[in-house]
This record gives C-alpha cells, sequence and structure tokens, in this order.
C-alpha cells in the first residue's frame, strides 16, 4: 500500500516460484475467500454416489454407469450452450423446446421426407443458428428482457413441435446412424485409444504452456501441480473407460454389449471446443467482460450487442444438438421431446455446476458436472423405486441449494473483496 | 514546454437539443503537463471530454492535433491519435484479472489463440515503467483490488498503448488519503514521461498538487486557462462559482493576455469550422 518504495524489480519479473505448499494454501485461501468454482458439484457428486451405491448397490454396476452418460447427454448439451448465455447474465427458457423444434425438423426431414442422416442433422442444427439469431436479435436489438423473449419462444415453440407432429402423434427415428450415437457403443480399443489421445494432449498442453511461461520468467504452477493434474485426468478417464469397456449385457450369448457409448466423445469433443473458444480466443474473453460490466466491455470497443445475439445462437445450437441426442435415445420424436423437466434440468446442470445465474461467472465444464448430478439423482432415485414426483422434489431442492451456494459464495467473496 | 500544443479546441459548440452544454470552449493540452479541468457540477466538463474522445459528435469548432487540423468522430478517431479516457467510474471488469483488463477489446493473439504470456509481460512492463508496485500478482481478479489499485490499473490500461494524451475523469474522487497520493504521484509521473495530460477534478488540493494549467469551465464556456503558479485557491473557486475573478474570467477581455500561450477564452463567436 505504501507508495513508491523500491521492493522488487517488476511486478511479475522477480516473483519467486509458487512451491506446492504455496499452490495449495491459495487454492484453500481462494475458496475461502469464496472462488469456490465447481467443488459442491464434485462434493455433491462424491456423496449422491456413496449414498446410492450403499442403498442399492446395483447402482454401481457397469450397465447402471453406462445408462448415466446416455441419460444425462441430452440435458447436459443443453446446459452446455445454457452457460454461454448465463455467463451474460441471461437466461433461455425456450432451449428445450427449442431442441424439441430441432428433434421434430430431424425426425421430419430423415424419416417422412427420407434424406440421408447428415442432411437431417445439419437442417436440425441450422434450425437451432435460426432459432438462436432470432432471440439475440430480439434480446440485444429491440431490447427486450430476455426472460420474457424466451418464455415466448418456451410457449410457441411447444406449439411448433405440436404442429410439425402433424398432431400429437409421434415420428419414428430408424437411420443407423442416428439411432447408434445414443444407443452403440466404442469398441473397447478405441475407447482405450481415445483416453490416451485426450490424456497425452492434455498433458502437451499442459507442459508447453508451463515451459513457455517459465521461460518468459512469469509466475507459473509448480511442475508437480501441472503433472498431478495430468495424473488425475488420466486416473479419471482411465477408470471410466475400464468400466464401460467390462461386458454389460444380461445374456453374453445373445449380445455383447461393452464400449464407451458413441454420445461419450461427442460430449467431450464438444466440452473441449467451448472450453478453448471460452477460455483462449478473444471471443470467449469478450463474453466473459460483457458478463461481468457491460458498460466496460463497450468502452473497451466490443461489439456488445454482437456477443449477446451470438450467445442465444450458441445456446439454441447445442439445443439443436440435444435434440438429436434426445431423438436418437428415444428412437423417435414425440411432441413432447425437449418438454416437460428437460429446460429446468438443463439450467440447474448449469448452475449446480457452478455458473453464476448473476453472470460473468462460469465453465462449459460446469454444465457437464452439473448434469452429471443431475443425471445421478434421476437414475438413483429411479432404481430406488421413488415416484416421479419425489424426483422432482429433490432435483429442486438439489438446484435451491446450488442456487444458496451461489449467492453465499458471492456474500463471502464481496466480504473478502474478491468477486 | 513545446511551444505547439499537442491537442487544441477552438471555439467548440455541443447542444443536446435546445440546452447548449459547451459554448465557443477553447482548451488546449501540453506534451508533458497536467492541465487541470475544474468546474462546477454540470459545467461541461465531462460533456467535454466526451467531445474529445469522440463519444460525441461536436456541433461546430476545430481540432488541432500537434498543429494539423483533425476531426475526431468515433471513439476510434481518438484512439489512433493516441487519445485515452479513465473514465469516472473506472469501466474495468470485475471478472477478469489485472492483464485481462488492460488488452479488454485489443488483445494479443497468435492466430486465434490469446498469447497470455506475451500480454503478461507487456502489461508488468508497462506497470513497471509507472514504477506501480502495489499490486501482489497480475492475475488477481481486478475485485480483490483496492479502489487505488483499480484506478492504477485503469491508468495503466490508458498509456498500454503509446497514447499522447491521457483523460483522467475524476481519478481521486472515491479514494482515501494515501490511495490519493499514491494516484496523482501516478498522474504527475505521467506527463513526466511525456504525455500530454488532462486532469478533472473537483479537489483543489489534487489540482495544486500536480497540475501546471488550470483550465476553467462555468455554465458551458471557458472562463481561463492559466499556468498554476499564476493563480490562487481562491480565485479558482470564484472563477468556478461565478465565472469571473477580478481580471480573469467572464466580463472583463478574455485571458488573452495571460501570457503562457493558453488559448483561453473563445473571443470571436464566430470561429466555426
Amino acid at each position: 500500500m505504501t507508495s513508491t518504495v523500491v521492493k522488487k524489480e517488476g511486478p511479475a519479473a522477480v516473483t519467486p516460484p509458487v512451491t506446492v505448499g504455496g499452490h495449495v494454501r491459495n487454492y484453500v485461501s481462494r475458496v475461502r475467500g469464496g472462488e469456490i468454482g465447481a467443488l459442491p458439484a464434485v462434493l455433491g457428486l462424491i456423496v449422491l454416489c456413496t449414498v446410492f451405491a450403499i442403498m442399492r448397490p446395483s447402482f454401481l454396476s457397469a450397465g447402471n454407469f453406462a445408462n448415466l452418460f446416455t441419460q444425462g447427454a441430452a440435458v447436459t448439451l443443453i446446459a452446455m450452450g445454457l452457460v454461454f448465455v448465463l455467463l451474460l447474465g441471461e437466461i433461455d427458457l425456450s432451449a428445450g423446446f427449442a431442441s424439441g423444434v430441432c428433434a421434430a425438423i430431424l425426425a421430419n426431414v430423415v424419416t417422412v421426407l427420407g434424406y440421408p442422416w447428415w442432411v437431417a442433422v445439419l437442417a436440425a442444427i441450422v434450425t437451432g443458428v435460426l432459432i438462436g439469431t432470432t432471440l439475440g436479435f430480439l434480446v440485444a436489438k429491440i431490447g427486450i428482457p430476455s426472460f420474457v423473449v424466451t418464455l415466448a419462444g418456451f410457449l410457441a415453440f411447444q406449439g411448433i413441435v405440436l404442429m410439425l407432429m402433424k398432431d400429437g402423434s409421434n415420428i419414428s427415428v430408424r437411420d443407423e446412424t442416428l439411432v447408434a450415437i445414443s444407443n452403440r457403443n466404442l469398441p473397447p480399443a478405441i475407447g482405450w485409444a481415445l483416453v490416451a489421445v485426450a490424456v497425452a494432449g492434455y498433458a502437451a498442453v499442459q507442459l508447453v504452456r508451463h515451459r513457455n511461461r517459465s521461460a518468459r520468467g512469469l509466475v507459473t504452477d509448480p511442475l508437480t501441480v501441472v503433472l498431478a493434474r495430468v495424473g488425475v485426468l488420466a486416473v479419471i478417464l482411465g477408470v471410466a473407460v475400464y468400466v464401460l469397456n467390462l461386458e454389460r449385457s444380461r445374456n453374453v450369448l445373445i449380445t455383447s454389449l461393452k464400449g464407451v457409448p458413441i454420445v461419450v466423445p461427442i460430449i467431450a469433443v464438444l466440452l473441449i471446443a467451448w472450453t478453448f473458444v471460452l477460455q483462449r480466443t478473444s471471443y470467449g474473453r469478450h463474453v466473459y467482460a460483457v458478463g461481468g460490466n457491460k458498460e466496460a466491455a463497450r468502452r473497451a470497443g466490443i461489439n456488445v450487442d454482437r456477443i449477446r445475439i451470438s450467445v442465444f445462437v450458441i445456446c439454441s445450437s447445442m439445443a439443436a444438438i440435444g435434440g438429436i441426442v434426445a431423438a436418437s435415445r428415444a428412437n423417435s420424436v414425440d411432441p413432447n421431446t425437449g418438454g416437460s423437466n428437460v429446460l429446468l434440468y438443463a439450467v440447474g446442470a448449469a448452475v449446480i455446476g457452478g455458473t453464476s445465474l448473476f453472470g460473468g461467472k462460469g465453465r462449459v465444464l460446469d454444465a457437464v458436472l452439473g448434469g452429471a448430478v443431475v443425471a445421478v439423482i434421476d437414475n438413483g432415485m429411479g432404481l430406488m423405486g421413488y415416484s416421479s414426483g419425489v424426483k422432482y422434489v429433490v432435483t429442486g431442492v438439489v438446484l435451491l441449494l446450488a442456487a444458496s451456494v451461489d449467492a453465499f459464495s458471492r456474500h463471502r467473496s464481496a466480504a473478502s473483496g474478491n468477486r | 514546454m513545446s511551444a505547439t500544443p499537442l491537442l487544441e479546441l477552438r471555439g467548440i459548440d455541443k447542444s443536446f437539443g435546445p440546452v447548449q452544454v459547451l459554448r465557443d470552449v477553447a482548451l488546449t493540452a501540453h506534451a508533458g503537463e497536467v492541465t487541470a479541468l475544474v468546474g462546477d457540477n454540470g459545467a461541461g466538463k465531462s460533456t467535454l471530454v466526451k467531445c474529445i474522445s469522440g463519444i460525441y459528435p461536436t456541433d461546430s469548432g476545430e481540432f488541432l492535433f500537434e498543429g494539423r487540423p483533425v476531426s475526431i468522430n468515433s471513439p476510434r478517431d481518438a484512439a489512433a491519435l493516441g487519445i485515452e479516457v479513465v473514465y469516472q467510474d473506472l469501466a474495468l471488469c470485475d471478472n477478469l484479472d489485472i492483464v485481462q483488463n488492460m488488452f479488454l477489446g485489443r488483445e494479443k493473439r497468435t492466430g486465434v489463440v490469446l498469447d497470455e504470456p506475451t500480454m503478461e509481460q507487456m502489461a508488468a512492463e508497462t506497470l513497471a515503467g509507472l514504477s506501480v508496485r502495489t499490486v501482489k500478482s497480475l492475475r488477481q481478479h481486478v475485485s480483490s483490488l483496492s479502489g487505488g489499485q483499480r484506478q492504477t490499473v485503469a491508468i495503466a490500461k490508458a498509456v498500454l498503448w503509446n497514447s499522447r494524451l491521457v483523460i483522467l475523469d475524476e481519478p481521486t474522487a472515491a479514494l482515501g488519503v494515501a490511495q490519493t497520493a499514491q494516484v496523482l504521484e501516478l498522474v504527475r509521473r505521467l506527463a513526466d514521461n511525456g504525455l500530454a495530460v488532462v486532469l478533472i477534478s473537483h479537489n483543489m488540493n489534487d489540482v495544486f498538487a500536480v497540475s501546471d494549467r488550470i483550465a476553467a469551465l462555468y455554465l458551458g464556456q471557458m472562463v481561463a486557462q492559466v499556468k498554476t503558479t499564476d493563480i490562487t485557491h481562491s480565485q479558482i473557486v470564484e472563477l468556478i462559482t461565478a465565472g469571473r475573478s477580478g481580471a480573469l474570467g467572464l466580463a472583463a477581455e478574455p485571458a488573452g493576455g495571460n501570457g503562457a500561450g493558453g488559448a483561453a477564452v473563445g473571443t470571436t463567436p464566430g470561429a466555426l469550422r
């Protein structure tokens, strides 16, 4: 605080390297200061899994583990898109039925019109982009609050799905490729190969970054911490793929069922791609800036309207992908695809994972972690034989808990001057 | 003092509908000097700054930059000339760290990827160049900084881009005594590094502590621009509150006679472009 007494050469140039202990202390003090990130989601996941595993040992079976992924996939994908909207402090209530509209387009193109699968997928995603552009335009350029715009979308899209479904009947999706997304698995060897690629890639990125920074004399995390991160990732991925590669068919003679569900690498690739966009590109930086202080972003020459429109486009496009995955899982599209609890689960997933409803804070990984929590609750409660009623109540309570953790951590950080 | 002022404004008029906010305003800013811009609330200080920074178009008047006539129609034009404004409400994003804030909107990239190490190094060098040693880590969130540190970051952000003229809008308004001293020291250092600085302030102590010249606005008119050494505290207060003080100010034929080359009161109402 005292002004210009010379203490050291330059702010970063001569900073001593951070030790492992120092790194841990930094982390602990950040958490105590309210920067808890995904900690509640991870802890919640561990607690829930432990409870369910004790109450229903079948929860831990390989078959159920694989089910978790396919059950949670659509919600997780929609939640990943919602993170972008939430980062700006906006909301998209229409994402659920937007995924329904896109799924309906997919089913119509592939089944009714008989085009190949990729045309249908393209049509669904283009529909998502159009929906997002419209919503974003209404929010950013016309200036209607996103809550109202997307609430209107919620109602209207529900109607559009009904109309596309020719009054309430459902359309089946039989195309092999589309059905495979949620219902087929990768050969075990490919699963292992993907783990190797992912771990090696992550290690390379981390080590190159570490070397670049220390070469320039900038503050770096200690090498031990970097290696520990890589190790943790390798262990998590390794265990997951090992379990998924176990035989989970009830009768091996009839059919063999093992390997990583195809939807898992799809989620992983999107997770990496969007994380890259948010953390490593100036577009992502601008999204955080607009979410943190719109006026400051505008004065820094950022086109705020364009950013606001773009997040709605991303959200609706991800909803489209979620819709495709949902259609694949059900082998059909009906008027309730993307309806009932899908949207609320998706918002819940993003918030439970640690994305702030107040904007400016959140990661795409949050959506995946939160999506896992939602899927575990849904799945575990189902195994324990509770009714849908109880499931909804519990999920609601968990969402409320997550939102209060968010609010609480904001108070905490305000008190410690962290946010 | 250089002969040609870095920035010279002549005969600036600005109205919002029927309300004329600036009337035939003249202002000069010299490289290596701190020019304090004073005036009561509503005198037109902020409007004048927004005209200089290209946020508001002027109705009429001339901009001279290093003696050359220029037109500033957008913030981009101002930035291209090297004019940077540090606003009263800071314009920093709380959820980003110091480096991210300093480069916001002008990030360094290699390909599409942000070049974080280069940005961090440049930020460190800029802060070191300003002899700023009060921040612990360049990677801490701005929300964890004190008011003085935030102001420091905002100022460092403004000088990062080889700017020539830095305009500071009430940089000490919300600060404590020690932090005010810190920021004023930084302001002085900017001028000593050869930049032209325009300092808007209500605090006469600050004005007399750092400025080389004082320009006083009264109800949208520039009533005097004089050297700080040629004027007293009470004279400035009179200029701010009444628009005149002895020979200076409105009624008397203006302060052009005050030597010092300060283009004072606009005398010729017809001095249009």
